[in-house]
């Protein structure tokens, strides 16, 4: 079967999704230039360029930023695109995220949902990346995700940068009476070297402001970069370590009043009784009001102080609904493997003939295991809130929020106020990792405005609502099987998987009255598009019939996909009798960025080097997001328990935009992986979720963390993301270093319940 | 209710069972130290009283007598104190939320110990959870701020 069949046998999924979205705007074409939503809110001497740039005649210069600053230092580096075409440093320019606008759409959030591997450049696969990229921006689809903001801004805010430098240049050209090539920009200001004249971007921003934009712009070329390619000082760094209110929770406005929710712990459930009476008669509180939204039920407090609202949310004497899920997680995680045992499956991946390969297998030829993963809260440093004001018929938001789009079009749908009448204001973000892609915190805090007589009210969620009332990582299942050849390499390898459908669940918050039923790709995201060439090679995806709200969590399925695949791979080597790293580059060695990141890592962490009694290294490779990332990690047998010592990260994302934020986020995606790994669960009871606080979902603390060593490379011809490609590798590193340490092969998350971490 | 903070009166009408951190952050708009978890468990909250750190979502705002330091009250005279400038020369913050109180812990760690291990980093820093995974770069800068605080700066 040709490989156009075989991709369009998958669902184009995301695309489906976005499109059935953008059925509801309707009116946007592709072709219509979206308006500068910076021209309606200029202040006095302050001439706008494009949706990038401002700037005023006192020399203030404000790139937007539209993406959610959610820890990544995307301020920072997509200020760099414009201020290096702008020839201006960073500390010049000052930097905000600007209004919710079609304007900012978010083009490479869509553009691999057609489920081509990322290697391939064929014709049909570009052509499909950018019919979906067109979809994001039909819709203008604002958002924050799947580690896609660098690649997205790359071109576009250098562009906006290089064409407002021109209009500037051209801007002066014609106050001081010269041709423009005779003129250079010099860190904000714009040189005529032969008569010693200048003028800076301030002096001559009005002007400029009312040229026409240039048709085309020359962007500088990599080897002349100022700013990109070297680590930055974060523009957010001060205020960070000032304690400044840029948090939605620190949000303050005039005459503002303070709330809390109180929702159903049981999904999908509404209270079948409920007295407020007690709540309601609690000093400080002054208005309770029921919520119901696609979300789910419940109540909210407005209160005259968080505490108050807290405490009138707590003695909100209600009794909730039945589950309509299996009530444990036992009945749980039954459905799930039985789903993946014997559920109706689409091959994601079908290479070779699988079945043929396993029917004449001898049997101590072939490995069988199942593997599991549970649930998971995003659980996000800064507990979700938002502020809302509704007054004289405005709607203002104050969100941290990773969609403002739809952010402003659910809470003006929800409020009756039209769309041009909304404004959201996103706040930098105290952690996200997708779960402030969610509308909830948003609605409600605009539902409790709507009963505050045109006050402001900050809603601000306990770490128990949080928790109890989330999204969550789908919890996952699979059965795997390899024969192994001769050599020790794998002749064939079957995998079926079973997830919850993540589109499903979000279709179902975010659209309700549209159908769902399409594959998800994110079940095997992670197994079925590894850079492996195995003769026989199977991986299938089967829905989990359950409705536990799940969602976008860091690295979404790679999470789950980079643990199965990679943590069976080493059960493969070791069935072979192969060395893991040499058997990656057996199965790698058509893909010279993927083994050279092997054989970085393996170099760095000097793999197969005789270690101590009582330590050994794992290693697991994930490609997500368009990077091939390589970790080895070494851990050692302590009376306390295993100790991470050291681990080890190569990763190559083709071109390297700010080295000291790569760094940074390659570490932060793998604590955040092996803290899910070693002791993360969301387990039900009743049909609840049982943990509540980070006294029983903890994650990795200063104590427990290794020492890091990060290569980046820039061997493939195309930019991959850096959020997230940290955390897939990180657990099945752990877990075949645990193998390697102590015997136990661990097959099922997280690991803390089979070993004790020091 | 009086309260001390950062060397000025704050004059608030607080039932003195309300949380120090609430009190500070919704009566009195001192919202560098924020809300984590509520139960003492993320150091998010944390602020010194007396130069000890402390939880201030966790204790009520009728005992916290003493004098109150926060983020907000450890720079002078529009200079950075040591472990702000090695947190800003280290680049350590990401979401930043946590920083508050890392840096909180991280003062009264030196006041302490004027030139701490690694062992006494792990023992003072565990009760500060940080889900960016910045511990690497927080050991960095204070091992860094050490040094700036014995040369003086």
């Amino acid at each position: 079967m040709g490989r156009v069949a075989k991709i369009a046998r998958r669902t184009f999924l995301i695309g489906a999704a976005v499109v059935a979205g953008g059925a509801a705007f309707g009116y946007w074409t592709y072709r219509r230039p979206y308006p500068n939503p910076l021209e309606d809110d200029l202040a006095e001497g302050e001439a706008t360029f494009n949706p990038f740039v401002k700037i005023a005649s006192d020399n203030t210069i404000t790139v937007i930023a539209p993406r959610a600053e959610m820890g990544q230092g995307i301020s920072t580096t997509l200020a760099a695109f414009v201020a290096e075409e702008l020839d201006v440093t960073l500390d010049k320019v000052t930097v905000e995220h600007g209004p919710a606008s079609y304007a900012y759409y978010n083009a490479v959030i869509t553009e691999e949902g057609g489920g081509f591997y990322f290697w391939d450049d064929s014709r049909v696969a570009e052509a499909v990346r950018s019919v979906l990229g067109g979809v994001a921006k039909v819709m203008g689809l604002q958002g924050t995700g799947g580690s896609t903001s660098t690649r997205d801004g790359y071109d576009r805010m250098r562009q906006a940068g290089a064409a407002a430098r021109m209009m500037l240049v051209a801007a002066a050209a014609a106050r001081l009476g010269v041709r423009p090539d005779e003129l250079e920009t010099d860190n904000g200001t714009i040189v005529h070297r032969a008569s010693s004249r200048s003028v800076t971007y301030g002096e001559v921003a009005i002007d400029a402001g009312k040229l026409d934009v240039p048709d085309a712009v020359t962007l500088r070329d990599k080897a002349q970069w100022k700013l990109l390619g070297k680590p930055q000082p974060r523009v957010d760094m001060l205020a960070k370590v000032t304690g400044a209110p840029i948090f939605g929770i620190d949000v303050t406005q005039p005459d503002m009043l303070f709330g809390t929710v109180r929702m159903s712990p049981v999904f999908g459930a509404r209270p079948v009784r409920s007295d407020l009476s007690k709540a309601e008669a609690m000093p400080g509180v002054m208005k309770i009001v029921p919520i119901e939204t696609s979300y789910g039920s419940g109540f909210g407090v407005i209160a005259q102080n968080t505490w108050a609202a807290f405490k009138a949310a707590e003695a909100i004497d209600v009794e909730w609904g039945k589950p309509s899920n299996p009530a444990d997680t036992n009945a749980i995680m039954k459905t799930i493997m039985d789903a993946a045992a014997k559920g109706s499956a689409s091959a994601m991946r079908d290479d070779g003939d699988v079945d043929a390969a396993f029917a004449d297998a001898p049997a101590d030829r072939v490995i069988e295991a199942e593997y599991s993963v549970p649930y998971l809260s995003h659980a996000p440093m800064e507990p979700m809130n938002a502020t809302a004001r509704l007054k004289d018929g405005v709607l203002d938001v104050w969100s941290p929020n990773q969609m403002p789009v739809l952010v402003r079009w659910f809470c003006g749908d929800i409020a009756g106020v039209p769309l041009d009448k909304v404004h959201v204001h996103t706040t930098s973000m105290g952690g996200a990792f997708g779960r402030r892609g969610e509308m909830d915190f948003s609605l409600y805090a605009t539902l409790l405005a709507m009963h505050a007589d045109g006050r402001p009210v900050k809603v601000t969620w306990t770490r128990e609502e949080d928790m109890r009332v989330g999204v969550y990582r789908p919890a996952a299942g699979g059965r795997f099987r390899a024969r192994i050849g001769d050599d020790g390499s794998p002749v064939a390898v079957d995998m079926r998987i079973s997830a919850q459908n993540m589109m499903d669940s979000i279709m179902s918050r975010w659209f309700p009255s549209l159908p769902g039923g399409a594959t998800d790709p994110a079940i095997t995201d992670g197994s079925h598009n590894q850079p492996y060439t195995i003769p026989n090679y199977r991986v299938a995806s089967i829905a989990a019939p359950l409705t536990i709200p799940v969602s976008f969590w860091r690295s979404v399925g790679n999470s789950v996909n980079g643990y199965f695949h990679e943590a069976f791979m080493d059960e493969i080597a070791h069935a072979g009798g192969v060395d893991p790293v040499e058997l990656r580059r057996r199965l790698m060695a058509n893909h010279p960025a993927a083994l050279a990141v092997v054989n970085k890592v393996a170099e760095m962490s000097n793999w197969g080097e005789t270690l101590p009694a009582g330590t050994a290294k794992g290693f697991a490779f994930t490609l997500s997001f368009g990077s091939w990332c390589g970790q080895v990690i070494q851990v050692a047998d302590t009376p306390a328990g295993i100790k991470l010592e050291k681990m080890w990260i190569a990763v190559d994302v083709g071109t390297a935009i700010d080295p000291g934020i790569i760094d940074a986020q390659l570490v932060s995606g793998a604590i955040y992986g092996l803290s899910a790994a070693m002791g993360q669960q969301v387990t039900f009871k009743d049909g609840m979720v049982e943990q509540s606080n980070f006294h029983d979902f903890d994650a990795m603390r200063m104590f427990q963390c290794p020492d890091f060593e990060v290569a980046i490379l820039e061997n493939f011809h195309r930019m991959g993301g850096v959020g997230e490609v940290g955390t897939p590798p990180a657990a099945p590193a752990l877990a075949n270093a645990i193998f390697a340490l102590t015997g136990k092969r661990i097959r099922s998350l997280p690991l803390d319940r089979e070993v004790r971490f020091a | 209710m009086r309260l001390s903070v950062d060397g000025k009166a704050v004059e608030i009408e607080a039932d003195p069972d309300m949380p120090l951190l609430w009190a500070l952050r919704d009566l009195a708009g001192i919202t560098g130290p924020k809300f984590g978890c509520g139960i003492a468990a993320c150091g998010a909250c944390t602020v010194l009283i007396d130069g000890i750190p402390v939880r201030s979502c966790s204790l009520p705002v009728g005992q916290a007598l003493g004098e109150i330091t926060t983020i907000e009250g450890i720079s002078t005279g529009g200079k950075l104190h040591p472990v702000q400038q090695a947190w800003l020369d280290e680049q350590v913050a990401q979401c930043g939320y946590c920083q508050a109180g890392q840096i909180m812990s991280a003062v009264a760690l030196l006041d302490e110990i004027a030139d701490p291990t690694d062992a006494d980093i792990d023992n003072a820093m565990g009760g500060n959870l940080c889900r960016c995974g910045t511990y690497p770069r927080i050991r960095a800068a204070i091992h860094k701020a050490a040094a700036l605080k014995q040369a003086g700066a």
